[in-house]
């Protein structure tokens, strides 16, 4: 097992620059100038000014040199300096994404808290009103627009009921938590401040919950399938004929053989909510990754998003070691 | 008190069609410590009818009539924890399939033992030791071991004993086995049904066993009813229904089945037509349609199940006054099969050997290797038929496809019709192709589910060129199907319309169109109920007799091998260990494995070897006999030098050292 995970770690390396590789090449490629994007039009118009803008961020040499360029800094953990921003990419990436990380890590305990159980009530009371409950809630968590049910959730339960806080991460007036982390609600638990602690996750559950909809319905209807499947099997016939309790029979015989495809999407949809919390991050102006990476995106700002890239391709592969080393936690035939 | 009374017991499936009526009207008794076995096709209704003992059903399936009272306790009436409490403690089940019954993520460990504990029988450590000692009186070897193990570290036979270290964990006094042995080789199966004969007699267990073989059933138990269509059709002593059955249809499962000791070349007796419309069956009786001996009352009043003799029951307006039904026609011999003796065999093999590698074990691990198929020579001259026994793993499937070159050979030389084939290409084998034909064991599997019937007939005539237009080939398919017995109007059918006999019946047309040579028929029968079976042997028979075919034919039944061909070769760990001419070969088999595979052949009254263990894996050869670690007269010798295929009689050839020593 060691082994594998040392093989598995290395080809993910190899990877992960593959990915930013690949992410080069295509923002090179494609039309547009940072340089134009940066500047005025009046400095844009003037040849010179342009010529020297290019050549201080070293978008006058050959697409090769760059790339190299790039991979020397990564060796020294230097993600090079953003256009936009002037400051170090990794710097930004650091301040970033922990706002990120906790809003997407909880919408993913959301996802899987809500979606599995839900997912396991449905396949157990088949074509009942709890199977056409969840088939609902499924449906509408994956067709609804993501702006639109941000508003929507802003509108009702800040604007209209008053019983969620509004936008951002904390109460506009308190000062963020000090903290190693940056994730808030580990920073304020850590220091006892409970009011903070309290502050922090009421603004956390608007924006999870949109966030997870779409991943709720997705493991909703997954582990639905995977457990009729399941169900359906000889060994839980077998169960039942043992004479076990119905709990039992379902979460101790069919449920465990129903999580590998649920494991599996839910370590893709992990790495979705890090990367694609985008427009959640702008309707409830959450300092995240997302945001940086949209305005990196507008402003064609090549080493924030080379980082930035690097940073999410092996997020996902992170992701998906842990998946495949989960395949063989939870079912032996995969162990060797 | 009996242990469980079933009276008029009635279940439906309810579908949008109306009420298919599974199970119609069954009522029997069985008592402490007696053993009933309830025969019967697929659809039948038997499995249906244990599911309803035990109140396993699922949706849409549902009991409609009838009482099941177990030791006076009225089943159908318990409560859902009442069931609970019941169910694998007091009555338990054990069900067709091992290698999909037991849990595939739990240790085998809990899987034995959590009913002990949850039932409140033992406490989790006495719970442990009492699982060990199960599984090692159900002869699973190094049970501390097993135990721990995850049970697709099994092979199926052992994981049947396991089922039945499950089924029995809790002292049951009912245990209904649902065809526990129809998954395993024979061997493991009469190892099994030793088992269960020994719970009945050490323990007293009462049983319902459940199979389509009626074989099975007569090693375990002293009675048997016969189901047809929802209904039993006859219940008497099963030594009783085997030599002189009283309904037809029990007459006809009985003669259909080919015996070890049937006369050499008879065709079976089969029954054309099916069971009748569950959804509305007729209103006489529901064998009429199919009955060879029925009278004008049969098709207009339904029979009831009433004594015939003393002690057995019949449903039948023929015997109802005690009569017994004609013996089956002998049939006319087939004709006597001399094949010509020929210069040049149509198939030769020497020394074929194929080996699998798998996937390396880690990075820089060794390859591990199948040896599939180890050195084996076989002639198979025009018109001959040659048959291939064996237990799975011993290679057989793999030489079907050696022969006809679907894989290629690792090493030795094979010949058709006198071309070495061995290395041919697909290309260069492409002209030769139509020269054989293969059939395999799943009709369904193998037919495309998307083409009709003629088209699936008419792709190989196209394919090879054999028709030049759509129109001609149809002429064609509609000759192939008149050949099989299948009506000409059936063209248009998609496979999923056809009963399993009739979809072999395609897969033999569809082998036949191009005229081969020969036929490769790889477990042609073994899915196929035993009356679908006997059409289907017939058919092959007749072929063979009309246009001169030459067949390999690979089967693990000894009985429809000895009854279909000329000569047997006996696979063990992919080695020839026994050839010879059919009927001597099982009369006298030579070598020990043939000695206790034909012995181990569940026909009552046969004296029984029963073989430990299981064939030994297929990733490392033993040295010398591969036998020997199973072998009752096993000597140093055997350890030492693999004995060689040698003629020991005229056309008898044995790999023992000490062929004849060991007899049953």
């Amino acid at each position: 097992m060691p082994r594998y995970i040392a093989t598995r770690l290395l080809s993910a390396i190899a990877m992960a620059l593959l990915a930013s590789l690949v992410v080069f090449l295509i923002s090179a490629l494609v039309p547009g100038d940072p340089v134009l994007a940066q500047m005025g039009d009046i400095a844009a118009s003037n040849p010179a000014t342009v010529l020297e803008w290019r050549a201080k961020w070293g978008l006058d040499l050959p697409l090769w040199e760059r790339y190299g360029i790039f991979l020397r800094g990564l060796v020294h953990g230097d993600l090079g300096i953003s256009i936009a921003t002037r400051r170090p990419v990794l710097d930004d990436i650091v301040q970033y994404a922990p706002a990120t990380v906790e809003l997407a890590t909880i919408a993913f305990l959301m996802a899987i808290g809500i979606g599995i159980p839900l997912g396991i009530a449905a396949a157990v009371w088949r074509d009942s009103w709890v199977d056409s409950a969840a088939r609902a809630i499924s449906l509408l968590g994956v067709s609804a627009p993501t702006f639109w049910l941000a508003f929507i959730m802003l509108a009702i339960f800040y604007g209209w009921l008053g019983w969620a806080p509004g936008p951002g991460r904390i109460d506009p007036i308190a000062f963020p938590p000090d903290g190693a982390t940056g994730l808030f609600l580990l920073d304020t638990a850590m220091a006892g401040d409970w009011e903070a602690w309290w502050d922090a996750a009421a603004h956390l559950v608007l924006p999870a919950t949109v966030l997870a909809a779409a991943t709720i319905g997705l493991i909703t209807r997954t582990t639905r399938a995977a457990m009729l499947d399941s169900l359906g099997q000889d060994y839980v016939r077998v169960a039942r004929a043992k004479g076990l309790r119905a709990r039992v029979v379902v979460l101790r015989h069919a449920l465990p053989n129903a999580l590998v495809p649920v494991v599996t999407l839910g370590g893709l949809a992990y790495a979705n909510l890090l990367a694609g919390a985008v427009m959640t991050e702008t309707v409830f102006s959450w300092p995240g990754l997302g945001r940086y990476t949209f305005r990196s995106a507008a402003a064609l700002d090549f080493p924030a998003i080379m980082g930035i890239t690097l940073v999410v391709s092996a997020t996902y592969l992170m992701v998906n070691l842990l998946v495949d080393l989960s395949y063989a936690a939870l079912d032996p035939r995969v162990r060797r | 008190m009996p242990v469980l009374e079933v009276e008029d017991l009635r279940t439906v499936f309810l579908t949008d069609a109306g009420a298919v009526r599974a199970v119609d009207g069954v009522s029997f008794t069985v008592g402490a410590g007696e053993t009933l076995g309830i025969v019967g096709e697929s659809g039948s209704g038997k499995s249906v009818t244990a599911l309803s003992l035990m109140r396993l059903l699922e949706e849409p399936a549902r009991i409609i009539g009838g009482t099941v009272r177990f030791q006076g306790r009225d089943v159908l009436a318990m409560s859902g924890e009442e069931l609970r409490n019941w169910r694998g403690d007091r009555a338990a089940m054990v069900f067709q399939d091992p290698m999909t019954g037991l849990n595939p993520v739990i240790r085998i460990l809990r899987q034995v033992t959590e009913h002990m504990v949850s039932h409140g029988r033992q406490t989790p450590a006495s719970a442990k030791l009492r699982a060990v000692d199960l599984l090692r009186r159900m002869g699973v070897a190094a049970p501390e071991r097993a135990a721990a193990s995850f049970p697709h570290q099994f092979s199926g036979g052992m994981r049947q004993r396991v089922m039945l270290a499950i089924g029995v964990a809790n002292d049951p006094v009912l245990l209904i086995a649902d065809e526990p042995t129809t998954a395993l080789d024979v061997t493991i199966q009469a190892q099994i049904l030793d088992l269960m004969r020994g719970l009945n007699r050490e323990f007293g267990t009462a049983i319902v066993l459940i199979s389509h073989d009626l074989g099975v059933i007569g090693t375990v138990c002293r009675r048997v009813a016969v189901m047809y269509a929802g209904e039993i059709v006859e219940e008497a002593e099963t030594a009783a229904v085997l030599t002189d059955p009283r309904h037809p249809y029990a007459w006809a499962l009985v003669n259909a089945v080919p015996r070890l000791d049937s006369p050499a070349g008879a065709r079976l007796v089969s029954i054309e037509g099916g069971p009748p419309n569950a959804l509305d069956p007729p209103p006489g009786c529901r064998f009429a349609a199919r009955c060879p001996f029925k009278i004008a009352r049969c098709e207009t009043d339904h029979p009831p199940l009433i004594e015939v003799a003393p002690g057995r029951r019949a449903r039948c307006w023929v015997t109802q006054d005690g009569r017994p039904l004609p013996p089956p026609p002998i049939a006319a011999q087939a004709a006597l099969r001399e094949p010509a003796p020929e210069e040049r065999p149509l198939l030769e093999a020497e020394n074929l050997v194929k080996h699998f590698p798998l996937g390396r074990l880690g990075f820089f691990g060794p390859v591990p290797v199948v040896h599939a198929v180890n050195g084996v020579d076989l002639r198979l001259r025009r018109g001959e038929a040659l048959g291939i026994v064996g237990e799975s793993g011993c290679g057989k499937s793999t030489l079907a496809r050696l022969v006809t070159r679907l894989h290629a050979p690792t090493s030795g030389t094979l010949r058709f019709d006198g071309q070495n084939i061995t290395n041919f290409s697909a290309a260069e084998m492409r002209p030769l192709r139509p020269r054989m034909g293969m059939v395999f064991q799943d009709p369904y599997a193998s037919l495309n589910p998307r083409m009709t019937v003629g088209e699936a007939l008419a792709e190989p005539l196209l394919a090879h060129g054999r028709v030049a237009t759509k129109a001609e080939a149809r002429g064609r398919v509609l000759d192939l199907m008149a050949t099989v017995g299948l009506k000409p109007e059936w063209a248009e059918r998609f496979p999923h319309e056809f009963s399993g006999g009739q979809r072999q019946r395609v897969s033999i047309a569809r082998s036949l169109a191009l005229e081969p040579d020969l036929l490769v028929a790889d477990e042609p029968v073994s899915a196929l109920d035993v009356n679908v079976q006997a059409q289907v042997l017939n058919l092959m028979l007749d072929l063979r007799a009309r246009l001169g075919l030459s067949y390999l034919f690979i089967a693990h039944d000894l009985a429809v091998v000895r009854a279909f061909c000329d000569r047997v070769a006996v696979m063990y760990l992919g080695r020839i260990v026994e050839e010879g001419p059919a009927l001597e070969l099982f009369a006298e088999p030579l070598h020990p494995y043939t000695v206790a595979l034909t012995s181990a052949v569940p026909e009552p009254g046969r004296e029984r070897v029963v073989l430990r263990g299981e064939p030994p894996s297929t990733l490392s050869l033993p040295n010398g006999c591969a036998f020997r670690a199973r072998c009752p007269v096993a000597r140093p010798v055997c350890a030492e030098a693999r004995p060689p295929l040698a003629e020991v009689a005229p056309g008898r050839r044995v790999a023992c050292h000490f062929p004849g020593s060991f007899q049953a």
